[in-house]
């Protein structure tokens, strides 16, 4: 049978969609000419670039995502953190405004753009990555959009074509006294007004700071930047998605996605400060299930909650097992020191329940039990602050999370004396930083007096740099550096100094 | 048992339609409701009702055998219901001929679904149930009015909730492989005002009890949040419905309305919220001047209730509670004037020691401006006027709210809608209850006249049915001219494609 196969190309004009000559044609693409300081990452990049320059530029802009993230986390104010971060974006992602007629301007653009758009694809996995990748980029674009210069801050809005209508003489004429009053401007104060759907504009409805009539929001130019940082989140998000779903059909040799896979693990644990450096202390014996009641002495308070509360009870729910858990273990308690500890611990159960129940979930904690990957990632990974400080808050009888966080005031107080912090000045200030919520320094803080001493002699001795006494966002750091200052003249001064604390 | 099997089958029916009652054959094929109960089996599932609901029926002058017996003895022809001043709102036999005979399921049905063809936005809507024995049944949905009303024919809900529409089908959600493909994704949304958040303020009732001097608070809270709603957000369908005791619900049906998200609804549900902290805390309004401009204009609509409903009816700080009045007073020079003058002749009405803040500043005990005094009055003005909205209500779009037109189980009152254009005319004293419609029903005599009247349309029900009808055409024909626009855009979309 003759088959008539009229897909079929005509073979004179076969060489012309030849995919072998096509990949080696010259590429049709060119440089993108960056107008603007600041990018709404619309176009992605077309250009070729070195698998090494696309490497780098993508772990500087990473180091500078997870920098801005560990300043949300630490509750710094906008102002510290544009102040912290100033320095960070000069060293790893300069951006310079078209003022300074820097020569590498475009390069550096060329290199914001280029790295965003790199993590976009390493980031855009799982709803989770995209989540936070969003977060921070909204946070990167809010930093630089407050500091760039005015002048060419407008020419880039403009430049966006949003559909804001500005709102005409005639109409702010009429409206003069209502804008006036709903913008909280001064009387006399020249202005211009955006009208937008108020749906736009949530968090400035909300707040009654803009006039409404009839569903548009007139938004005064200063507000400006709410509007232009929620279009930018928008699209981004909208894009994130659309490159999810992209990404399994993604065409390219194997010389990526390791690259790609990489730089999304290293952002799936940049906080977790731990490291199994903080494991081994120099000087402090291997530690086994009876020691734990001596060394909870040098616990943070979350896991002296955990300890006290397991000594009361002789029990723990699932959660704050799993904190404690993995705590110990982080300090250095072997599996089978561990298993001895709980089994201990639940004095009032029968070995048999013990068994059964327990005993499984703590070997899965260690890797000892569980699924390939489990294992051989040796169980989880110890809790820092961020994971404690963003688990569901403990329910009825459970005793997990930041007591920071989770005790009413006057609770915290009286856990706080419990462990012998009466100083008045110090419990009235962690009272502020909870009321703040900025659990983790007044987490800090209490570190801070009950080692008054200790870091004073370090400071002094010069022994301990500065880096050594950075703020703690680790349980485990937190009792490690607790144990070392507690046994200073033991020769083991020196240690933390040698090592450094991974970050 | 005598209303089970009322040959009645449609409450919903269309008004032109004619059934005559006596002789009308249930499955007779030009009524809309095919599948309404035939008597046999409609007889069926009430003998099992009975035994269900038997033991639940908390008057006891109804003896569990003594209506069962009846039910034997009177032939199965609809007979009023006895109704004494020992009957319950909720008797069964009560909710029964209610749900049978009043319940305007087609208009809700239509309002639901926004189209007279049953689609999902009605198909896909949670109603959530509360049963006579106080069980509450989630995730109940149903393809159409039929099926609703049958349901509540059923199993005699003593009220029911609306929820959101969902992605999918309420009670198909524990079948999905992936947990987020139920999520809710439309509702109207809805505010509700109660009496109780007025407490402190209201001095002639107290707890579940209202009386008209009271409901002023609600009507004034209307006003307010029903002007703002049209004026700055631009919504047209708003219905406000009486909540059956001693408050009123917010229904805001505009398409734009019902597919906002959760910071969407937190948005205007912060707009409109401006009482600020407990009992314990205060002073509650702290407003920034100039006022915007919605309180601005609330300020000027609440300025008169100010003087009929707090000073001269409610007398706020009669005798000894003129204390709270100076503590929201700024000026402690002004303070201690009044607090001398008041002290001496404690019995002046709320009226007179509010025109005393005037006079005792104007002979020069103030120590501030008199700005500082004027913005301080204004406040106490907005404290003791401004809408309190349940603001939790509204913030969630998969929040649940009791349904217009169900029986308030305490007050028997019908949940009625409220003409806004009548709003000061409202009277939810006057607000007819169940048995009072069923009364109504059975003293209706017929006018000679052809044409088939609905039960509803017997009784004081019918006003608030037909607004609630009036509200659902309008609904409806924008609903439709929207996607009329929006086909025809679709075909010309098309049509430039070729």
């Amino acid at each position: 049978m003759i088959r008539h196969d009229y897909s079929r190309v005509d073979p004179k004009r076969r060489t012309h969609i030849d995919p072998k000559k096509r990949q080696f044609a010259k590429a049709e693409f060119q440089q993108q000419n960056y107008e603007h300081r600041l990018n709404f990452y619309i176009l992605p990049p077309t250009a070729e670039i070195t698998l090494e320059e696309f490497e780098t530029w993508a772990i500087n802009r990473l180091k500078v995502l997870s920098e801005l993230e560990a300043c949300s986390f630490r509750n710094r104010s906008p102002e510290e953190t544009s102040e912290y971060m100033t320095s960070i974006l000069n060293k790893y992602l300069p951006l310079r405004s078209n003022s300074s007629r820097s020569q590498s301007l475009q390069d550096e653009r060329k290199k914001d753009h280029y790295s965003h758009f790199i993590l976009r694809l390493a980031f855009s996995a799982t709803e989770d990555l995209r989540r936070r990748f969003s977060r921070l980029e909204t946070m990167l674009f809010r930093l630089r959009f407050k500091d760039d210069d005015l002048r060419e801050r407008q020419e880039f809005v403009r430049s966006l074509n949003l559909e804001w209508e500005e709102v005409k003489e005639d109409e702010k004429r009429e409206l003069r006294d209502e804008l006036v009053a709903a913008s909280r401007s001064k009387k006399g104060e020249e202005q211009d007004w955006f009208k937008v759907d108020w749906e736009r504009v949530p968090e400035l409805v909300e707040q009654r700071k803009v006039l409404l009539k009839r569903g548009k929001a007139y938004v005064p130019q200063r507000e400006q930047m709410s509007l232009v940082v929620a279009e930018f989140t928008k699209r981004l998000d909208e894009a994130l998605e659309l490159t999810a779903r992209a990404l399994p059909r993604l065409d390219e040799d194997d010389r990526l996605a390791p690259i790609l896979s990489h730089l999304s693990q290293s952002f799936n644990a940049p906080d977790a400060a731990y490291s199994s450096s903080d494991a081994s202390i120099d000087g402090l014996s291997i530690i086994t299930a009876n020691a734990i009641d001596t060394l909870s002495q040098n616990f943070p308070l979350c896991m002296q909650n955990l300890h006290m509360t397991l000594r009361a009870n002789s029990h723990l729910k699932h959660y704050g097992r799993l904190q404690y858990t993995l705590f110990l273990k982080g300090i250095g308690l072997s599996l089978e020191e561990c298993i001895v500890f709980w089994r201990r611990s639940f004095k009032l159960m029968t070995d048999d329940k013990f068994q059964k129940e327990y005993k499984y979930n703590v070997r899965h904690a260690y890797g000892d039990v569980g699924g390939d990957a489990n294992r051989r990632g040796r169980g989880y990974t110890p809790y820092s602050c961020q994971k404690i400080l963003t688990e569901p808050v403990p329910g009825p009888g459970q005793a997990h999370g930041c007591p920071y966080r989770t005790f009413t005031s006057d609770n915290l107080t009286s856990l706080l004396q419990r462990v012998g912090i009466n100083d008045r000045d110090v419990l009235k200030t962690v009272k502020e930083d909870v009321s703040k919520q900025r659990y983790h320094v007044a987490c800090n803080r209490v570190f801070e007096h009950t080692h008054k001493r200790e870091i004073k002699k370090v400071k002094d001795d010069g022994t301990w740099s500065a880096t050594d006494l950075d703020t703690i966002v680790h349980p485990n750091t937190y009792f490690k550096r607790s144990w070392l200052l507690k046994h200073l003249g033991e020769g083991n001064a020196g240690i933390v100094n040698g090592e450094k604390m991974e970050e | 048992m005598p209303h089970s099997v009322t040959p009645e089958p449609t409450p919903g029916g269309d008004s032109s339609r004619t059934i005559s009652q006596a002789t009308m054959d249930p499955e007779s094929p030009d009524i809309p409701m095919a599948d309404a109960p035939s008597p046999a089996e409609a007889e069926t599932t009430k003998v099992n009702l009975e035994e269900l609901f038997n033991d639940e029926d908390s008057d006891a002058e109804f003896g569990s055998s003594a209506p069962l017996i009846k039910s034997e003895e009177e032939p199965s022809q609809p007979e009023p219901i006895k109704i004494t001043s020992k009957s319950t709102y909720s008797d069964p036999e009560i909710m029964r001929a209610f749900y049978q005979r009043l319940f305007p399921f087609r208009y809700l049905f239509q309002w639901l679904n926004h189209s007279a063809v049953p689609s999902n936005d009605f198909a896909h809507r949670e109603f959530a149930f509360t049963l006579p024995n106080d069980a509450y049944l989630r995730y109940q949905s149903f393809p159409t009015a039929d099926m609703l009303r049958r349901q509540c024919i059923q199993m005699l809900p003593s009220r029911f909730e609306i929820g959101p529409v969902y992605s999918t089908n309420p009670r198909d959600r524990k079948t999905l492989r992936k947990a987020s493909a139920f999520r809710p994704l439309a509702k109207e949304l809805v505010f509700d005002i109660d009496m109780t958040d007025y407490d402190d303020i209201r001095t002639c009732c107290t707890g579940a009890s209202i009386c008209h001097k009271c409901w002023a608070f609600i009507t004034m809270a209307i006003k307010v949040v029903d002007v703002a709603l049209r004026e700055d957000f631009g919504f047209k369908h708003i219905m406000w419905v009486y909540s059956g005791r001693r408050g009123a619900h917010a229904w805001v049906c505009d398409k734009r309305a019902r597919e906002m998200d959760d910071a969407k609804r937190r948005a205007i549900a912060g707009y409109l919220e401006l009482l600020k902290g407990g009992d314990q805390g205060g002073k509650r309004v702290n407003v920034r001047r100039p006022l915007h401009p919605h309180l601005d204009r609330s300020l000027n609509i609440l300025k008169e209730h100010f003087q009929s409903t707090i000073l001269a009816e409610q007398d706020p700080w009669a005798e000894d509670k003129s204390a709270h009045l100076l503590n929201l007073l700024p000026d402690p020079t002004l303070r201690s004037a009044l607090q001398k003058k008041w002290d001496s002749s404690p019995s002046r009405p709320s009226a007179s020691k509010w025109s005393d803040i005037d006079n005792v500043a104007k002979s020069g005990a103030l120590s501030k401006t008199s700005r500082d005094l004027l913005e301080a009055k204004q406040d106490i003005v907005l404290e003791y006027t401004y809408p309190r909205l349940d603001a939790e209500v509204s913030k969630k779009l998969n929040h649940l709210l009791k349904s217009p037109f169900v029986v308030h189980p305490g007050t028997g009152r019908v949940c009625v809608p409220i003409d806004t254009r009548k709003v000061e005319q409202f009277d939810p004293l006057g607000v007819p209850t169940v048995t009072q419609l069923l009364t109504e029903i059975d003293e209706w005599e017929d006018d000679e006249s052809e044409k088939k009247v609905q039960d509803w349309e017997k009784t004081s029900l019918k006003p608030y049915v037909d607004y609630f009808r009036g509200f659902v055409a309008g609904l409806l024909k924008e609903e439709k001219e929207k996607s009329g626009i929006k086909r025809e855009r679709e075909e010309n979309g098309e049509a430039m494609e070729f």
